[in-house]
């Protein structure tokens, strides 16, 4: 298969943004993975070099250096067109524990009356399906998942709240996320993520990468105490499989 | 150390920034306006990343307790030291209790306090600037206290410098932004042929614009934003990003400001006119 098109713009004077066809497709984010890893490996490899992935693009930022436009744009697509598919690159499934507790899951019964299901089917479809990683922003560690199921699909919220808590797991139109810290918010809430997604203290903050994918499993509240316990002394892990293995 | 004695309106420690973690979501954050701080920190013979504190609208009152040599730079903001009227981009021999506070902000926003070697608070990620919840706290607060290192025997190459002062600079100039193309002939008429009025809603994570534009259906996957991205919303609104703006974004970004341009608006406050200048 031919690695898709890709359009290449300048964006301010110290980055460039490498477009592929405006679509939400797995196909297109494991190429733009994959030529992340080329770039980081084989093009741009001095520090100073940042990359986001995000969809359908990818923005490449030098805060030190004004970039020739010209020259770069050559260079990537001369990069881009060696890239081989049989090339994967790195990426995790991992298992994230949700405990849908009334406590939690503020908006549990609403969602379930609104889409005429009981609360245990809701919590099975949330559970029953693997999400991709399409971005990461709008708060440190704030995931944009994709592959939530039709069926669950619901409105956000009229109104949005000031403050939804830290770790709350949420749903919204054709999206699912998780609150990585305190912030206003118009998600639905259906439960709370005991791991911490994001934690400044670490070296790495944030253990998913655009690309990843994750999957939910329920746990009861007595195993939500315990894992807070363990991730408050550091000793919790997330469950990670490696992908293209 | 430094004590903070009154915290004033919004006073931060920052850096050149914290790099490495855009792709987690973590803003940039650092100095809104870099020229004035690389004047301050180059007339200290500082690291260009050296931290400083932002001290923006309203000014602090702060207490030395360490010997050390500071200058000041950006807002005019009517600093004294030991009561004595202080000028700006001018290195001052600190003795231990000397009291340096501010008082009517006369010009521009932001001032800027550098101190012989930085401050030297806590690197988090690779930075001192402060930004909630990477850093505990978001801002300054009476009683904190700022760590530097004491330092006597600095003897500055350049003990003053003038400067051409942009704080009455409105014209910010920009370069097209990834969704430029989108735009139609009324809305480039209407984005270069008029000046703009600052809104009361700005801060380090964005600045709006007054006037709206007209609206729109364009519609974008979320993508990369930077500081300094102008972003349009359907509504016709211009959003600046600045230094704590997000990382990502699903508005269509038409605008990007020059380096010099951030600096310009940093310096603007709710009210002031800017205008938009392609480049």
């Amino acid at each position: 298969m031919n690695s898709p098109a890709i359009n290449i713009k300048p964006f301010g004077v110290h980055s460039v943004l490498i477009e592929w066809p405006h679509e939400v497709s797995e196909h297109i984010l494991e190429t733009i993975i994959g030529f992340q890893t080329y770039i980081r490996l084989n093009m741009f490899t001095e520090k100073d070099w940042e990359m986001v992935p995000s969809y359908n693009s990818l923005l490449l930022v030098n805060r030190k250096m004004t970039i020739d436009f010209e020259k770069i744009s050559k260079d990537i697509n001369v990069g881009y067109s060696k890239l081989k598919e049989s090339e994967k690159p790195e990426r995790y499934l991992w298992r994230l524990p949700v405990s849908y507790d009334l406590e939690f899951g503020l908006d549990l019964d609403e969602v379930a009356k609104k889409l005429n299901k009981s609360i245990p089917e809701i919590i099975a479809m949330h559970t029953g399906t693997t999400y991709t990683v399409y971005g990461i922003g709008f708060l440190p560690g704030f995931m944009y998942l994709g592959g939530l199921l039709k069926d669950l699909e619901v409105p956000r919220k009229a109104t949005p709240r000031l403050k939804v808590v830290k770790g709350a797991v949420g749903i919204a139109g054709k999206q699912a996320g998780i609150y990585p810290q305190e912030s206003p918010g118009g998600w639905n809430i259906i439960g709370n993520c005991s791991v911490p997604i994001f934690d400044a203290s670490k070296e790495n903050p944030c253990f998913v990468n655009v690309g990843d994918k994750i999957e939910f499993y329920q746990i009861s509240r007595a195993e939500y105490d315990l894992h807070k316990i363990e991730a408050e002394v550091g000793i919790y892990k997330p469950e990670k499989i490696k992908l293209n293995a | 150390m430094l004590k903070v004695l009154k915290a004033g309106f919004y006073t931060t420690v920052q850096d050149s920034g914290r790099f490495h973690f855009r792709n987690k979501g973590v803003p940039v954050s650092g100095v809104m306006d870099e020229m004035t701080v690389f004047k301050v920190n180059s007339l200290l013979e500082n690291e260009v990343s050296a931290a400083v504190l932002e001290i923006t609208m309203t000014g602090p009152t702060l207490m030395f307790e360490e010997e050390t040599y500071m200058a000041l730079g950006g807002a005019e903001m009517s600093a004294t030291l030991n009561n004595l009227p202080i000028q700006n981009y001018k290195v001052y021999q600190i003795e231990v209790g000397d009291i340096l506070s501010f008082g009517r902000l006369d010009k521009g926003f932001r001032s800027y306090l550098g101190v012989r070697g930085g401050f030297t608070s806590k690197e988090i990620l690779g930075s001192r600037s402060f930004y909630k919840p990477i850093t505990k706290v978001n801002r300054l607060c009476d009683n904190d206290v700022v760590p530097f290192i004491y330092n006597k025997l600095f003897q500055p190459k350049i003990s003053e410098i003038k400067v051409d002062s942009f704080l009455d600079d409105y014209k910010l100039e920009v370069s097209k932004g990834p969704e430029f193309y989108l735009l139609t002939d009324r809305h480039l008429e209407e984005i270069f042929s008029k000046s703009f009025t600052v809104a009361h809603e700005n801060n380090r994570m964005a600045y709006q614009i007054k006037e709206t534009i007209s609206s729109h259906e364009m519609s974008m996957l979320t993508s990369a934003t930077l500081p300094g991205t102008v972003q349009l919303t359907p509504a016709g609104k211009l959003i600046v990003l600045m230094k704590d703006g997000q990382t990502t974004g699903g508005y269509p970004r038409i605008l990007q400001l020059s380096d010099k341009a951030i600096c310009i608006l940093a310096q603007k406050r709710g009210g002031d006119r800017v205008s938009f200048k392609l480049v």
